[in-house]
């Protein structure tokens, strides 16, 4: 099997049952990323220029690095990436998150992340790759029910 | 029909099928890349890849004159978290209470 190297862009999508400031909340805040994005807390003021941080809960290791670059709460979120848990990954260029939320009929929010500026970084995009929709099902799972995915 | 019923039947053409897996080892690929690689007509490929972006699983991004195709995979991912973990975990407490019968029994 091929495997997603040197591969630029990554497009995951999906709908939420909730409204889009929701879905802004549980991105920007780290009461929520705590329980659905490997339990990492998310450190930003979100004005571009700032510093983008994941933060692992239990060790406050930093675990990804990044800057703002545009925050148009709660439409848009676009900060660059790079993925510290690894010496491999830590060692390539940022790469870019996309968060675009769009309010739909009924109720309910379509997001979309897009991972992309990753041609330099194919360490990255082998890495973020298998992670994305488990994190966004969490997100889903989390601003539906209350409750996080159980982990299995 | 709800989003699951667009993911299952997306899924059950192997044309479609073929298509996820041709983006899956390269992805971001326009229909001329996509249709060269399938004996079909270019309608026929553009009509199986509407039915795949219905079920969001084919999501497009236009790119100068270009309208690339990208996998998506989470409504694969909400449907390994809604159905096949329920089930998995039914099958697991079966045989959990297999064995304390069993051990009951003995």
């Amino acid at each position: 099997m091929t495997t997603m190297t040197e591969q630029g862009t990554q497009v995951y999508s999906l709908f939420i049952r909730a409204t889009p400031e929701q879905v802004w909340d549980g991105i920007t805040k780290p009461e929520f990323t705590t329980k659905y994005f490997h339990g990492t807390k998310i450190e930003s003021t979100f004005e571009p220029g700032a510093p983008y941080l994941s933060v692992a809960g239990d060790s406050n290791d930093t675990l990804v690095d990044g800057e703002i670059i545009e925050s148009d709460p709660p439409r848009l979120l676009r900060h660059t990436w790079r993925a510290l848990y690894d010496e491999a990954t830590a060692a390539e260029p940022h790469s870019r998150v996309t968060w675009e939320i769009e309010p739909q009929d009924g109720g309910v929010t379509k997001l979309t992340v897009t991972h992309d500026q990753l041609e330099a970084a194919p360490k990255t995009a082998v890495s973020v790759a298998g992670g994305w929709s488990y994190v966004l099902s969490g997100l889903k799972t989390l601003l539906e029910t209350g409750e996080p995915l159980e982990s299995t | 029909m709800t989003d699951d019923d667009r993911v299952f039947r997306a899924l059950s053409d192997p044309t479609r099928r073929h298509l996820l897996d041709q983006l899956f080892e390269r992805d971001g690929r326009t229909l001329t890349e996509l249709e060269s690689e399938l004996e079909m007509s270019r309608f026929g490929v553009m009509k199986h890849l509407r039915v795949l972006e219905e079920a969001g699983l084919v999501v497009t991004r236009r790119s100068g004159r270009e309208k690339l195709h990208y996998l998506n995979p989470v409504p694969i991912r909400l449907i390994h978290d809604r159905w096949i973990d329920k089930y998995r975990e039914r099958q697991v407490s079966a045989l959990a209470d297999l064995k304390s019968e069993l051990e009951e029994t003995a």
